[in-house]
C-alpha cells in the first residue's frame, strides 16, 4: 500500500522533471523516503519541542500583525492639515504628544519584556524536561560518523554481544534510547526531526542525545552539519518497533553471517574475500573484518544502501558496486569493476546476507 | 588527471611465487598524482585505512622497513613503489593484487614517497589528527634515495 | 592648554574678506578669507584635489573618491555573490538536479558566503561611512587618508585573489564558516581553504584600517559644536560599528591563523589528538561570527533612521533612546555567540545563559523599532523610494528577528539548527535588515554622490520586484527547515517531499535577479539623464546636503558651525562658520571628542602611491605564504620599503606643518598673533 503511494508519487516527478527540461538522473533514485517533519513528533521529547515552538509562534504571529498594522497605520493614517507648509521639517514636536508617544514605546518595550520572559520560562521548562531523563534501562547506542555513512553499535554486557550496523538505528517503542554520538573524522550532526533536535557528533567529544519513540513507524533523520563532498547524502533511518519485534531483529544481528545456500552465493563469497572489498568491510563469520566501511554481516536486512541514499535492491546493489562514484560521487568506495558473472555472483551472496 | 596506466601488472597474475629482485631499472614512469594534494592525501588515508601503519608504523617502521629514510630495498622510483604493493615482497610484505584497485595503488605510493621527502612539499599532506609520531609530510627535508642490491636475506634460494 | 586654537578665527559669514596679507622673504600662507571667493574656491579645489590623470586616480586620498570606489567594487561583488546564489538555486529548484555537482556547488556555496559577508556587507558599510562621515560631521577629509586608500586596494587584491583561485577551481569548498576538523590539513588537501583563510586577513586589515579610521574621524575630527549628545545616528552608527569591528575582528585573525599554522606548519590548535579542539574554532569564529551580523545591522539602523527623519519631516522620535539601543546592541552583541553553538553539547547551565542573552537582543531591537513607528506615526510622511524601502525593511526584518527569537530557545533552535529554516532566517535578517536599507540609503544618497536622481519610477519598481521575489525565495524556506531539509546540501532525494517548495524559492530568486537588474538600469540611466539634483533634494538635516552635490573635493567651503541636532533644520540665517584654516594646505580642524571645542589644527597628508604600493607588496606576501614560508621574509622586505616611502617626508606635506606656539620664535609669535587679529 506504502509503496503503491511512493510509485505514484515517483510517476508525478518523472514526468514533471521531463517536462521542465531539468536534467535528473531520476532512474537511479525510483523510490520513496519518508516524510520527515519537526511538527510531527513521535516521541515526547519532539512533542515537548512542538508545544514550544506552537508557543512562539503563535504569540510571535500575533507580534508580528500588530507591529505590521502598526507600521502601515503610522504611514497611511490620515492627517489633519497642518497650518505649516508640507515640507517644512518638525523640529519642536509638541511635548504632550511626544510624551504620550513615549508612554506607548515605553509600554511596547515593557510588552516585549514581558514575552521574552515568557519564552524563556518555556526554553528553560522545556530544556529541563529534555535533559533530565537519565533512566538506567535507557538503551545505550554508541553511534560514530564517518565521511559519509553512520555507525552504529548496540552496547552490550558482555561485549562480545556488540551488536554493529550501519545506517539503520531500530529501538523499542516506549523505551528511553540514549545514543553516544562521536566521530572518526569531521563534525557531523545527527538530527531525526520526528524524535529529538540534533546533536553535533564531534571528534574528541562523547556527546549524547535522548528519545524515545513512542509509536511505531521508520522515521528518516540526515546529516545536519555540513561534512564535506557527500554531505548531502548521508541519510540514516531510525526504525521504531514493538519490543519483542527489537529483540527479535537483535538476536538476529548478533548471528554470524549466514553460510551460502548455494554455488552463486558460496562463489560471490570468493568474489568477496578476494576482492577489493574485504579491505575495507566485514562479514563476521568470514576473514573480512575492515572497519573502514560499514559492516555487511546482516546487509539484506537493512533497506537501503549508501547512508539511506538508494533502496537495497539488486540492482542498486550491482550498480553500487560497479560504479558508486557515480551516484554519489567523492564517496570512499572505490569502482571495482568486475566481469559480469562474478558481480552476478557477488550480488546473490550480499543478497544471502539476510 | 590520470595514473600511469599500469593496469598490466595489477590485473594479470603472472605466476604464484614471486622474486624478490628489484626488477629493471626504472622506467622513469611519472606518477602525476604526486603533484596532487588531494590524491597523496587520499593516499594517506588509504595507509591508514589499509593498515600499512600495522607493520611500518607512520614512516619510522617497525615489523617492517622504515619508509621515512634514504633507504629503498626495492627501488624508490614510482612504478617500483607500485610494484612493492602490488606483487609483495619476501619476509612479509603482502601482495595487494586484486586487493587495491589501481588508482588507489598509485595514491599509495605517491604518498610513500612524500613520507621521505620525495614528492613536491607544497603538494604534500599535512598534519593529521591524530597523535602526530613524525612530522607531516610536507615538512620533510628531501632524503636521497638510496636504492643498493638486494639484502641477503631477501634473496631467490639458489 | 594653550595651543593654536588662539589662531582660528569663529567669524560671521557676512563679515567682509580679510585682504591678502603680503608678506616678504618665506614661503607665503594662505588661509581662509586671504583671497577672493572664487579664487579660494579654485585654491582649495588645488589643495584638495586628486592629482590629474590615472596617476592621481591611483594615488588619491579623498574619501570621497576612495568610498566611491569601495561602494561600486562592493556591489560588483555583491552581484557577483548573487549569480553564485541563482545558480545554487537551480540547482535545487529539483531533487536529484545535475546541474551542478557537489565539488562545484559545495564551492559555490562556500564562495557565496565568504563573498556577501567578507566582500561586500562588511565593506559596502565600511563604504557608506568613508564617504559620508566626513561629510556628515563637518570636516574636508577623513582621518588618517592614506590608510583608507590601503584599506580599499587591500580589499580590492583580496577579493581578487578569491576570485582567480575560484576561477582555477581551487575556490575554497569547506563552507564560509571553515569548521574544523574539516577545514583542517586531513579533510581539506590542497590549497583551497589556505586561500580563504588568507582572504580573511585581505578583508579583516581592510575592515580595521576603516574602522581606526571612522573612529577617529568621529571623536576628532567633528565641527564645532557637534557635541557627541548632537551627531546624527548615522554617525553613531558608524562609530558604534567600527567599534565592533576592532573588538571582533580580532577574534577571526586570530581562529584562522590558528588554522593557518595547522595546516601549513603541523600545529595543533584544533587537533583533538594532541590536546587541541576542534571547539576552539567555533568559540573563536562565533565569537566574530555573531557580532558580525550587527556589525552590517547596525549601520543600517543608521540608514534607517536617516531616512525616517527626513522623510516623515520631523526629527526622529526618541534620539537618546535609539543611541543608547545600538549600544546595547553593540554590547550584547558579543555575549551570544553561543547560540551558534547549542549543539555542541555544552553544558545545559551555560547554554541558558546564552538563550537569556540572545533574546535580550530583541530589546532593544524593539525599542528602535517602535521609535521609528512613532516617527512616522507622528511626521507627514513623503512615499519617496528610499522611505518605500524601509517600509519594506520593517517587515522583513521583524519577521527575521521574531524567527531569530525563536532560535534562542536551546529546545527549539536543536530542531532547527542548520537547516533551511535558519537559512530563511538569517536572510530575512541580513537581506531585510541590512540589503533593504542599503538600497534605501542608496536611492536617497544617489543625488548626492553623483548630482542626479535616481528614478522614483524604476525605484518602486525595484522595490515590488526585490520584496516579491524575496518573500518568494525565503518564506518557502521556513517550511523545507521544519520539514527536515538541512543546509549546504547539494542535493535531495525526490521522496522527501522537498521539490515544490524549492521549485518556488527559484522562482522567487529569478523575481529577485529581475529587481537587482532593474537597480541597475536605473543607476545607468539616471546617471546621464536623472533629474539634477540640487544640494538639498530631500529637504534633509544632516551636514552633507548643506554642500553642493556632488561635493567639492574640499566638501566645504567654510567649515560650519552646528547649533543643534538637525543641523541644517535648524540653522539660523547668521549662522557662523570657521575661518582661519590654511586654504594652501590639507588642514582640518580638530575639536575635542566630547564637547567639539575646536582644539587644534591638523594638516593632513596630500596623494599618496604608497598606500597601492604597500598593498602591492602585502597581496604577493599573503598568496606566496600559502606555498613557501621564503615569502615571508621577501614580503617584510617589500613591505618595509613601502612603509619607509610611506613614511618619507614629503615637500609638499613638510610645508604645512605648523609649529606649535611653544616652538615658534618670537618673531613667528608675533606674526601668529597679527593674523588672529
Amino acid at each position: 500500500m506504502k509503496n503503491e503511494k511512493c510509485k505514484i508519487k515517483n510517476e508525478k516527478w518523472k514526468t514533471s522533471a521531463s517536462s521542465s527540461g531539468f536534467h535528473f538522473s531520476f532512474f537511479i533514485f525510483n523510490f520513496a523516503f519518508l516524510q520527515q517533519s519537526v511538527l510531527d513528533p513521535a516521541g515526547p521529547q519532539a512533542a515537548r519541542i512542538g508545544r514550544l515552538w506552537w508557543l512562539m509562534f503563535y504569540v510571535e504571529a500575533g507580534v508580528f500583525v500588530l507591529v505590521g498594522a502598526a507600521v502601515l497605520v503610522a504611514v497611511f493614517r490620515k492627517r489633519k492639515e497642518r497650518k505649516k507648509s508640507s515640507d517644512e521639517p518638525d523640529t519642536s514636536p509638541e511635548p504632550k504628544r511626544e510624551r504620550r508617544m513615549t508612554r506607548v514605546v515605553t509600554g511596547g518595550i515593557i510588552a516585549t519584556v514581558l514575552i521574552l520572559f515568557v519564552f524563556l520560562a518555556g526554553s528553560f521548562y522545556t530544556g529541563r524536561a529534555l535533559y533530565s531523563t537519565d533512566d538506567e534501562r535507557a538503551l545505550s547506542i554508541k553511534v560514530t560518523g564517518h565521511q559519509w555513512w553512520w555507525d552504529v553499535e548496540y552496547d552490550a554486557v558482555p561485549a562480545s554481544d556488540t551488536v554493529r550496523t550501519a545506517n539503520e538505528i531500530h529501538v523499542p517503542v516506549g523505551r528511553l534510547v540514549k545514543l553516544r554520538l562521536t566521530s572518526t573524522d569531521v563534525i557531523h550532526s545527527l538530527w531525526v526531526p520526528n524524535l529529538n533536535g540534533k546533536k553535533d557528533l564531534i571528534p574528541g567529544h562523547e556527546i549524547v542525545l535522548t528519545f524515545q519513540a513512542d509509536r511505531e513507524g521508520e522515521f528518516r533523520g540526515q546529516c545536519a552539519e555540513y561534512c564535506g563532498y557527500q554531505h548531502a547524502h548521508m541519510g540514516f533511518k531510525v526504525v521504531a518497533e514493538a519490543p519483542e519485534k527489537f529483540y527479535e531483529w537483535m538476536n538476529q544481528q548478533r548471528a554470524p553471517a549466514p553460510e551460502p545456500a548455494n554455488e552463486a552465493e558460496a562463489r560471490g563469497r570468493e568474489v568477496f574475500l578476494k576482492g577489493p572489498c574485504v579491505m575495507c568491510h566485514s562479514v563476521r563469520g568470514t576473514n573480512a573484518a575492515g572497519r573502514v566501511g560499514p559492516e555487511l554481516t546482516h546487509l539484506k536486512s537493512r533497506t537501503t544502501i549508501a547512508a539511506a541514499t538508494l533502496p537495497n535492491t539488486r540492482g542498486h546493489l550491482a550498480g553500487w558496486v560497479t560504479n558508486s562514484q557515480e551516484i554519489k560521487p567523492g564517496n570512499n568506495m572505490p569502482p571495482v569493476p568486475l566481469e559480469p558473472g562474478e558481480l552476478q555472483a557477488l550480488v546473490a551472496y550480499l543478497e544471502s546476507l539476510k | 588527471m590520470q595514473p600511469p596506466a599500469a593496469s598490466r601488472i595489477n590485473s594479470v597474475s603472472l605466476s604464484e611465487l614471486r622474486p624478490g629482485e628489484p626488477g629493471p631499472p626504472a622506467a622513469e614512469v611519472k606518477n602525476e598524482y604526486e603533484e596532487n594534494a588531494y590524491a597523496m592525501n587520499e593516499g594517506k588515508r588509504l595507509y591508514e585505512w589499509f593498515n600499512c601503519v600495522g607493520c611500518h608504523a607512520h614512516g619510522g617502521g617497525g615489523m617492517g622497513p622504515p619508509l621515512m629514510d634514504d633507504k629503498w630495498l626495492y627501488g624508490s622510483q614510482p612504478d617500483q613503489v607500485f610494484k612493492t604493493i602490488v606483487e609483495g615482497r619476501p619476509n612479509g610484505m603482502p601482495s595487494f593484487r586484486h586487493k587495491i584497485p589501481d588508482y588507489q595503488v598509485w595514491q599509495l605510493a605517491a604518498y610513500v614517497r612524500s613520507m621521505s621527502g620525495q614528492a613536491p612539499f607544497d603538494a604534500a599532506p599535512g598534519r593529521s589528527d591524530d597523535m602526530n609520531t613524525t612530522k607531516a609530510e610536507q615538512a620533510k627535508g628531501k632524503e636521497e634515495p638510496k636504492s643498493g642490491t638486494v639484502p641477503k636475506s631477501a634473496e631467490m634460494p639458489k | 592648554m594653550k595651543t593654536e586654537t588662539e589662531t582660528l578665527a569663529v567669524v560671521e559669514e557676512e563679515e567682509e574678506e580679510v585682504a591678502a596679507e603680503q608678506e616678504e622673504g618665506e614661503e607665503e600662507e594662505v588661509r581662509e578669507g586671504d583671497l577672493p571667493e572664487e579664487e579660494e574656491r579654485r585654491l582649495l579645489e588645488k589643495t584638495w584635489g586628486d592629482d590629474p590623470g590615472f596617476w592621481g586616480w591611483l594615488t588619491s586620498t579623498n574619501h570621497k573618491s576612495i568610498g566611491r570606489r569601495f561602494i561600486i567594487t562592493a556591489f560588483v561583488f555583491f552581484l557577483l555573490g548573487g549569480v553564485l546564489a541563482v545558480l545554487m538555486r537551480v540547482q535545487l529548484a529539483r531533487p536529484e538536479n545535475t546541474f551542478l555537482g557537489p565539488d562545484i556547488y559545495n564551492q559555490i556555496f562556500t564562495m557565496h558566503g565568504t563573498t556577501m559577508m567578507f566582500l561586500f556587507a562588511i565593506p559596502v558599510m565600511g563604504a557608506f561611512a568613508t564617504y559620508l562621515v566626513p561629510l556628515m560631521i563637518g570636516t574636508r577629509n577623513i582621518a588618517f587618508p592614506r590608510l583608507a586608500a590601503f584599506s580599499y586596494w587591500i580589499y580590492l587584491f583580496g577579493g581578487i585573489t578569491l576570485y582567480a583561485f575560484f576561477i582555477m577551481n581551487i575556490g575554497p569548498d569547506q563552507g564560509w564558516f571553515s569548521y574544523v576538523p574539516l577545514a583542517g590539513p586531513e579533510f581539506s588537501p590542497g590549497k583551497r581553504v589556505d586561500i580563504w583563510s588568507q582572504l580573511i586577513n585581505f578583508t579583516e586589515i581592510s575592515a580595521l584600517a576603516t574602522a581606526v579610521e571612522v573612529i577617529t574621524t568621529v571623536f576628532r575630527l567633528r565641527a564645532p559644536g557637534l557635541s557627541l549628545h548632537r551627531i546624527p545616528i548615522f554617525v553613531w552608527a558608524m562609530l558604534i560599528m567600527s567599534f565592533m569591528v576592532v573588538f571582533a575582528m580580532p577574534a577571526v585573525m586570530t581562529s584562522s591563523l590558528f588554522l593557518t599554522l595547522d595546516r601549513l606548519v603541523g600545529t595543533h590548535f584544533y587537533n583533538a589528538a594532541e590536546g587541541g579542539d576542534p571547539l576552539l574554532w567555533q568559540h573563536l569564529f562565533w565569537f566574530f561570527g555573531h557580532p558580525e551580523v550587527y556589525i552590517i545591522f547596525i549601520p543600517a539602523l543608521g540608514y534607517v533612521s536617516s531616512i525616517v527623519q527626513t522623510f516623515s519631516r520631523r526629527k526622529v522620535f526618541g534620539y537618546t533612546a535609539l543611541v543608547l539601543s545600538m549600544i546595547a546592541t553593540g554590547f550584547i552583541g558579543f555575549g551570544l555567540w553561543v547560540h551558534h553553538m547549542f549543539a555542541t553539547g555544552l553544558p545545559q547551565l551555560g547554554s541558558s545563559f546564552f538563550t537569556a542573552a540572545s533574546m535580550m537582543i530583541a530589546i532593544p531591537s524593539g525599542t528602535q523599532i517602535f521609535c521609528w513607528i512613532a516617527t512616522l506615526w507622528s511626521g507627514r510622511p513623503r512615499f519617496k523610494t528610499p522611505l518605500v524601502f524601509v517600509i519594506g525593511f520593517f517587515f522583513i526584518f521583524v519577521a527575521g528577528g521574531l524567527t531569530g527569537v525563536m532560535q534562542a530557545s536551546v529546545p527549539v533552535d536543536l530542531q532547527l539548527h542548520d537547516t533551511f529554516f535558519v537559512v530563511a532566517h538569517f536572510h530575512y535578517v541580513l537581506i531585510g535588515g541590512a540589503v533593504f536599507p542599503l538600497f534605501g540609503a542608496f536611492y536617497y544618497w544617489f543625488p548626492k554622490f553623483t548630482g542626479r536622481m535616481l528614478s522614483e519610477g524604476l525605484g518602486k519598481l525595484n522595490f515590488w520586484l526585490l520584496f516579491v521575489g524575496f518573500n518568494l525565495t525565503f518564506f518557502p524556506m521556513h517550511q523545507l527547515g521544519l520539514n527536515g531539509m538541512p543546509r549546504r546540501v547539494y542535493t535531495y532525494p525526490p521522496g522527501t517531499g522537498w521539490g515544490n517548495l524549492n521549485l518556488v524559492a527559484t522562482i522567487g530568486g529569478v523575481v529577485m535577479t529581475l529587481g537587482v537588474l532593474t537597480f541597475i538600469a536605473n543607476v545607468l540611466i539616471s546617471r546621464r539623464r536623472g533629474r539634477v539634483a540640487g544640494d538639498n533634494p530631500w529637504g534633509a538635516d544632516t551636514l552633507e546636503w548643506s554642500t553642493s552635490s556632488p561635493p567639492p573635493s574640499y566638501n566645504f567651503q567654510r567649515l560650519p558651525v552646528v547649533q543643534g541636532r538637525e543641523p541644517l533644520w535648524v540653522r539660523t540665517e547668521d549662522a557662523p562658520v570657521v575661518e582661519g584654516l590654511r586654504v594652501d594646505c590639507r588642514e582640518v580642524l580638530v575639536t575635542r571628542t566630547l564637547d567639539a571645542e575646536p582644539d587644534n589644527i591638523m594638516a593632513l597628508p596630500s596623494p599618496s602611491i604608497w598606500p597601492l604600493m604597500l598593498a602591492l607588496a602585502v597581496t604577493p606576501t599573503f598568496i606566496g605564504s600559502i606555498f613557501t614560508p621564503w615569502a615571508l621574509p621577501a614580503g617584510m622586505l617589500l613591505a618595509g620599503g613601502a612603509l619607509i616611502g610611506w613614511g618619507w617626508p614629503k615637500p609638499r606635506d613638510e610645508r604645512c606643518e605648523r609649529k606649535r606656539v611653544e616652538e615658534m620664535t618670537d618673531e613667528e609669535r608675533r606674526k601668529e598673533a597679527a593674523r588672529a587679529q
